[in-house]
């Protein structure tokens, strides 16, 4: 698995590409969190993402829900083959484009609309 | 590849047997009660499992005409074909020739163009199937109408029963699944090929805050609607490898939303959550849920109030009472539910061992038996504390061994009894008589080997008692009996011994005849007079077995003398009693077992004798007056009480003078008390029974050798023999 993060205005651009699975859950675990800390929004981009296992799957939802948490934005920019086959799978598309933290939805609809 | 298949076959064969056993058991249940339907399944069952195994294991020939048999069975269960007496026959030969076929099968016969009887029985068949269409074809005509409201019916009680076509399945998986490799999303996959997942939701709300969560663990669950054509165990086996560690729910499709409520309480989840989710998956509808957890809580509430909390309604009967469920449903749940059970239960409770694996164990436990005894007696001599008390544990449990080794290979004798209803059905069908059975202590266990070698006796006296024992319907009125006469099968422990008794409510045996019989073959002079026991004894004389003229009258003698050399060989004895018009009694004693035995050990001369423990009543001392008194005379006075004795000395023809002092160890077998003389006691030991071999077989009062834990061997006591000759002795 390899991680490419950009920040950007207090977001965080983070690509992943490669295997998202249980061997490399601990260091994306770190990583996933440590862009929420240390900024107001993460996009994701799994688009080169080969495989993904639960424990790959499961770090997306932990992501999501941190974010709620934190009261900040996250959003999944573009999905591979096998991250949107997993989302379809375990019908979890809606649960990934629910409205995320206040004060960011609003504008992230605005964004996502243009 | 070769070697399993030679061994499916053998486990066909196995199988075979049992089932064909089964069909016979079902078919004569049904002779009685026409209308039980589960003896009906059961019995297309065994046909529909025999067809298939054979199968598999590519014998033909028994796949073939069974396949007729089954579509004849499958009529019956569907209620085309109706029981009766014809039926039931032509079964039951169509049991024996498939029985034939398998046998022809094991011997290396297969294929083969079908022999006459086979086409003949096909032809039989073939009739009650045709005549089944024609029947068939009249009915659908004119019930196709009241066939069409019936549906409609059907389909109101479908709607109005909760639930739908789809099988809940909820599923948490463990924390270790991941790591542990068994990630569940592939599972979810697999089980997407069974059917077709109508919806799936995935819950994370186990998951900790992220600072606690590990990567690794997995903290995933599902809710699945599931719609499939599989069975339950099917679907079970799709999540096999993670069922340990994991909580897996499935409800079968329309279950009672008592079901549903009691998954919704079992879940870690908030309950409201769940119910939802279910309601959204259609597996209910909203009102029902709500309608079911009102009601719950109402009455646990209305329950508490009374400091009864579990007298709360199952949910099941709030839904019956409510009428949002038919009683039916519940019940057809329940019964559903019971089999399930029922089925993982029998498979569960026996493994098939080989034969020969258990003989081994067997010897095994018979070395160890002898090397503890060694252990113990090497202890003692030492006399070390800490080291007796070692050794006397370990015989404790070599004992345990030795009984839970024996208690393997007992088998109750139920199944051999049973057999038996249809030999005395098929005689009494074939003489014209009315007979019944009647079995009692079926589930009195012995030794296998026992059990497999006592088959044929039985055979025999269970034959004569139907063929010659009970007299035909006329006779029996005239003797104002009822016409149906009874033989009774009856089995019970005794003193270490089984009990078998075949008893008739016959003519019994005529004394006259067979003294008459005795006198002509010359077995019994003309002036000897013979106690009742020896007149009985006489029909077990080889000579009495061809004697057409006593067989007729006196209804006993055809190969009886078969039956006691076989009952002997086994160490049993046979006695008969009998009153003439009133019935025949043969009572067979049996050791429990062949190889291990408990015994009091005895020395005489230097040599040691071991008696079974379980013949012997008690020890005395010989008193002198009882001594010189006792050179005189065979018997000895045991309180007041007249003892014949043995000296087993004098017996064996042990060398030496008599001993400074004897002692008496009074055994009893079949009701009698004998004393037997020896010079020493040394006390209980446990005997792994050794035959001597052909050599010795005429040898008379020793059943078998045994090697003690010096490495000396001790001479068993054949008592049973040893109380015959003594009773000889005294007729003399």
């Amino acid at each position: 698995m390899k991680i490419a993060t950009r920040k950007n205005k207090g977001s965080c651009k983070m690509r992943i590409e490669g295997e998202m699975n249980i061997y490399a859950a601990q260091e994306l675990k770190v990583r996933l969190l440590d862009c929420l800390h240390n900024s107001l929004r993460l996009d994701l981009d799994l688009s080169k993402v080969s495989e993904i296992d639960t424990a790959g799957f499961q770090l997306l939802i932990l992501a999501k829900r941190e974010a709620g948490f934190l009261n900040k934005g996250f959003r999944i920019l573009a999905h591979s083959e096998a991250t949107s086959g997993m989302t379809g799978l375990l019908n979890m598309t809606g649960y990934f484009e629910e409205k995320d933290g206040a004060g960011n939805g609003s504008r992230l609809e605005k964004e996502r609309e243009a | 590849m070769e070697r399993e298949l030679a061994e499916a076959r053998q486990t066909f064969f196995t199988e075979c047997a049992e089932l064909l056993q089964e069909i016979e058991n079902s078919l004569l249940r049904l002779e009685k009660t026409p209308e039980d339907q589960n003896t009906i399944n059961s019995l297309f069952r065994a046909a529909h499992t025999i067809k298939g195994s054979s199968g598999i294991v590519g014998v033909e020939s028994v796949e073939r005409f069974t396949h007729v048999v089954e579509s004849l069975l499958s009529r019956v269960r569907d209620g085309e074909v109706g029981i009766n007496g014809g039926i039931i026959e032509l079964l039951l030969e169509c049991r024996d020739h498939i029985s034939i076929l398998v046998e022809r099968a094991g011997a290396g016969e297969n294929g083969g163009p079908p022999g006459e009887k086979e086409e003949a029985l096909v032809a039989r068949l073939n009739a009650l199937l045709g005549c089944a269409d024609k029947a068939d074809g009249r009915k659908n005509g004119e019930t196709e109408e009241a066939e069409a409201t019936e549906q409609v019916h059907e389909g109101e009680a479908a709607e109005r029963a909760a639930g739908t076509d789809l099988w809940h399945i909820s599923i948490r998986f463990g924390a270790n699944a991941l790591r542990d490799g068994m990630d569940p999303v592939p599972f979810l996959v697999y089980l997407s090929r069974l059917g077709e997942i109508a919806s799936i939701a995935t819950l994370h709300d186990s998951m900790p805050q992220a600072a606690q969560m590990d990567p690794e663990s997995c903290y995933l669950g599902f809710e699945i609607d599931f719609r499939s054509d599989f069975s339950k165990k099917e679907i079970e086996d799709v999540f096999e490898f993670v069922r340990e560690d994991s909580v897996i729910h499935i409800l079968p499709p329309r279950s009672k939303i008592g079901s549903y409520v009691e998954l919704i309480g079992n879940l870690p989840e908030d309950s409201v959550l769940l119910g939802e989710l279910l309601v959204r998956g259609g597996a209910l509808t909203k009102d029902e849920l709500d309608e079911a957890l009102k009601l719950q809580s109402g009455f646990r509430a209305a329950t508490d109030g009374l400091s009864a909390p579990g007298q709360s309604p199952y949910i099941g009967e709030i839904m019956v009472n409510e009428r949002m469920v038919y009683p039916e449903l519940v019940a057809a749940a329940l019964e559903k539910q019971k089999k399930t059970k029922e089925h993982n239960a029998s498979e569960t409770v026996t493994i098939r061992i080989d034969a020969a694996k258990l003989d081994a164990l067997v010897n095994l436990v018979g070395e160890l038996v002898i090397s503890s005894a060694n252990v113990e007696q090497h202890a003692r001599r030492l006399s070390d504390g800490s080291l007796v008390e070692s050794a006397s544990h370990m015989a404790r449990l070599v004992d345990e061994i030795r009984d839970s080794t024996m208690k393997v290979r007992m088998v109750p004798i139920g199944d051999t009894f049973s057999r038996f209803n249809r030999v005395v059905r098929d005689i009494g069908r074939d003489c014209g008589k009315e007979i019944a059975l009647e079995i009692s202590g079926g589930d009195t266990e012995l030794d296998k080997t026992v059990i497999e070698k006592i088959n044929d006796p039985l055979m025999h006296l269970v034959r004569n008692a139907a063929d010659h024992g009970i007299e035909g319907p006329e006779a029996r009125a005239a003797a104002g009996k009822q016409a149906m006469g009874t033989i009774r099968l009856n089995a019970f422990h005794d003193a270490g011994c089984i009990v078998i008794e075949i008893s008739d409510d016959g003519r019994g045996l005529n004394r006259t005849r067979i003294l008459e019989k005795a006198h002509s073959l010359g077995l019994v002079a003309n002036t000897q007079t013979l106690s009742d026991r020896e007149l009985l004894g006489l029909i077990f004389e080889p000579g009495f077995s061809t004697a057409e003229a006593v067989t007729k009258l006196s209804g006993r003698g055809v190969g009886m003398d078969v039956v006691k050399r076989n009952i002997e060989a086994l160490r049993g004895t046979v006695d008969v009693e009998s009153a003439e018009g009133c019935g025949t009694t043969v009572r067979i004693r049996l050791p429990l077992t062949l190889a291990i035995i408990d015994g009091f050990m005895v020395g005489v001369n230097g040599s040691s004798y071991v008696i079974p423990l379980d013949m012997v009543v008690e020890c005395v001392e010989l008193s002198d007056a009882d001594r010189q008194a006792a050179d005189k005379r065979s018997y000895i006075n045991l309180r007041g009480e007249v003892l014949p004795y043995i000296r087993l000395r004098e017996y064996f023809n042990e060398s030496g003078g008599g001993a400074r002092f004897e002692n008496v160890v009074i055994v009893q077998y079949a009701g009698h008390k004998t004393g037997l003389l020896v010079d020493e006691l040394y006390g209980e030991v446990q005997t792994v029974v050794k035959s001597l071999g052909k050599m010795y077989k005429g040898v008379k009062g020793i059943t078998g050798a045994t090697i003690m834990g010096n490495g000396r061997v001790a001479l068993i006591l054949d008592v049973p023999r040893l109380i015959q000759s003594i009773e000889l002795d005294m007729a003399v």
